[in-house]
């Protein structure tokens, strides 16, 4: 039982609580700067320290009174230790940049290593312990092939009753997205066709159209970033044709595996003074998690968000394989925090994990850019693309709410420990409104942007994190 | 004897080939920077410990799939923990049915390395009647286009057990014809 505001209880289901956070808020955190290295599928030339320095000096050259002395520690973030073959990498980048013997930890949380290394510099700040704290991530995926790669990834599944199956997340994401299109889809917009098969199969050939858009989306904004390891002018007929990986995700609609680093100087109000005159304030953070099985997921009522009711899901087991609780619950504590009562509305743009096109779309609802059941229309109404890119396609709502104008993980890349450090690196730009400085173009810059949301994902979406960003 | 000399490259992928032949080779960057590698082999066996979760697949090699019911709220969980996860009572061992309905599935085409050899394979989280969570499996005897959500399937088991969740898949049920899922 959960207290709702009016003091009335409400019955999520067995053991899942409302977040409610933050208990204290603690001191007002700033982002000042940030840097990151192009995402690649190798950088043979630059090993994880070299590619976390020359991240941590672009995001430092963009801050000129920042000194060495200032830096009061870091958070250093890399997901496995297999892809290096070197434990204790972290101390080894805060050795090389020349920050010893200042405190630093490093932190893992699988694919959400990133966000989570974002937010664990906030707590150093907003805690009081720091004035100011970078967040240095990175990892390098080259160094094994492919496939050997995916096996390292999937061990991030049940080693007992999962891993041994047949280990590969693409596998996972595809069953997840199978049940997603057979919720909102069959039972919906083909709950007309008698024949189950005919409509399973209509249902996913529908389905796949709409994630497609998604892949085209973002490897066309992608065009534009200079950063992005994998841009591709590509089509709704290229994504579909492309390779069939598990089904029905096809390899465009999938990320890559990448080398890179990203860096983040977060600090207090006093700091961000000194430092800068453009100052973003990290205004939320939320954190929400879920069984790592997919088989232990349970079905029960919706965590929902201010604008739903119990009755308009009144026939939806959640979440079920079809959605993220962990990414509502961190959603809704960030909201909470930043003061955000409907995101759609209060939100510019959002930086979201995109591992997958199907994620993305589940995502969009996690979030509450728009209810359950909706994000395929959300796609086909257009309200994620961006105005001033040409996707081959009419995206008759365009601006509405852009998601990933960076590109996203499917454009952009995605080594693992870098990737939420890299997406409050392009939410900062966007709210500084210096996308043209950065990318030497305007056209992924969204118009008047003031307030940003980054989201990070891990597993099977086992956790998920969340952290709001303002312009001030 | 003087070493013959290392292979330079400005492919990585052809770094990589080289490694495998001659142990070393030189990246080239466009700058004329050379980075040396050089191969690092890796293999351990683990001795991997079933623990609580030992009974499951000790009934997997008497054709048994054993979930648990919580004995404080009576939650009946497809894979089985020692723990329930709503109330934090101990679970007590059930047996659960042979056959189920597909909740979800897909096939793989490509794997992580270990399964590579094996693609396509099908994957499905069967569901039971009477039975709250799901259980992950194999689905073999049917390709891509033979599934769909709420398929009928029931339980096969390996004749000569490994002790490892793959000593049990599904098939097709004999009775076909099932309609939705839960």
């Amino acid at each position: 039982m959960a207290e709702t505001k009016k003091g009335k209880k409400r019955d999520l289901f067995p053991g899942t609580p409302t977040p409610s956070s933050p208990r204290r808020p603690g001191r007002r955190v700033y982002m000042v700067s940030g840097g990151v290295t192009k995402f690649a599928k190798a950088h043979p030339a630059m090993d994880f320290r070299l590619m976390c320095k020359r991240a941590f000096d672009l995001a430092k050259a963009e801050v000129p009174n920042l000194t060495h002395a200032m830096i009061d520690g870091s958070r250093v973030s890399y997901f496995s230790d297999h892809f290096s073959r070197q434990l204790k990498a972290a101390s080894m980048v805060q050795d090389y940049l020349g920050l010893n013997p200042r405190g630093s930890v490093r932190i893992e949380w699988g694919g959400a290593t990133g966000g989570e290394c974002f937010q664990a510099a906030y707590e150093a700040v907003a805690s009081g312990r720091m004035d100011l704290c970078l967040a240095v991530g990175y990892e390098t995926m080259s160094r094994v092939p492919t496939w050997k790669g995916n096996e390292f990834i999937a061990l991030a599944s049940d080693t007992n009753f999962d891993f041994p199956l047949g280990g590969f997340y693409t596998g996972y994401y595809a069953l997840m997205v199978n049940r997603h299109i057979y919720e909102y889809i069959r039972r919906r917009k083909f709950a007309h066709v008698k024949d189950e098969r005919e409509a399973q199969r209509l249902s996913v050939e529908y389905g796949t159209r709409v994630m497609a858009k998604v892949s085209v989306k973002n490897h066309r904004n992608a065009l534009y970033n200079p950063y992005a390891q994998y841009p591709k002018a590509i089509d709704v007929e290229g994504v579909l044709r492309s390779e069939m990986v598990s089904y029905p995700l096809t390899r465009e609609q999938i990320c890559t595996m990448s080398d890179g680093a990203a860096a983040v100087f977060l600090c207090s109000e006093e700091r961000a003074k000194e430092l800068t005159d453009r100052p973003v304030q990290v205004t939320g953070v939320g954190c929400g998690t879920d069984t790592m099985r997919l088989a232990d997921r349970p079905f029960g009522k919706v965590l929902l968000n201010p604008k739903e009711t119990e009755e308009e899901y009144a026939d939806l087991r959640y979440p079920g394989v079809h959605s993220f609780r962990a990414g509502r619950s961190a959603g809704l504590e960030a909201y909470r925090h930043a003061g955000i009562e409907d995101p759609n509305r209060d939100l510019d743009f959002v930086e979201l994990h995109d591992a997958y096109s199907s994620s993305e779309i589940q995502t969009y609802e996690d979030l509450g850019l728009c209810k359950y059941g909706e994000g395929y229309d959300f796609v086909e109404r257009g309200d994620p693309f961006l105005k001033g890119v040409d996707y081959g396609f009419d995206v008759p709502k365009a601006g509405a709410i852009p998601v990933n104008p960076s590109g996203g993980l499917i454009a952009c890349g995605h080594p693992v420990g870098a990737t939420g450090l890299m997406q409050a690196v392009f939410a900062f730009w966007q709210l500084q409104g210096n996308i043209q400085k950065h990318f030497g173009s305007e056209r992924l810059q969204v118009p008047h942007a003031r307030r940003g949301a980054i989201h990070s994902h891990a597993g099977t979406g086992s956790s998920v994190t969340v952290s709001i960003l303002e312009a001030r | 004897m003087p070493r013959k000399p290392l292979s330079k490259s400005q492919k990585f992928p052809e770094v990589h080939e080289r490694l495998k032949s001659e142990g070393a080779a030189i990246f080239v960057d466009r700058e004329g920077k050379e980075s040396l590698y050089v191969l690092s082999p890796y293999q351990i066996d683990y001795v991997h410990s079933y623990a609580e979760d030992t009974p499951f697949f000790l009934g997997l090699a008497e054709q048994r799939i054993r979930g648990s019911r919580c004995a404080g709220c009576g939650y009946v969980y497809g894979t089985p923990r020692g723990h329930c996860q709503f109330c934090g009572e101990p679970t007590e061992w059930v047996d659960l049915p042979l056959s189920g309905k597909v909740h979800s599935w897909t096939t793989c085409h490509f794997g992580s390395e270990a399964f590579l050899k094996e693609t396509p394979y099908n994957l499905v989280l069967v569901e039971f009647e009477g039975v709250n969570s799901l259980l992950f499996s194999r689905l073999k005897d049917c390709g891509e286009k033979d599934i769909y959500v709420g398929m009928p399937v029931e339980a096969r088991f390996a004749p000569e057990p490994k002790f490892s969740i793959t000593d049990l898949w599904f098939v097709p049920a004999s009775k076909t014809g099932g309609k939705g899922s839960r």
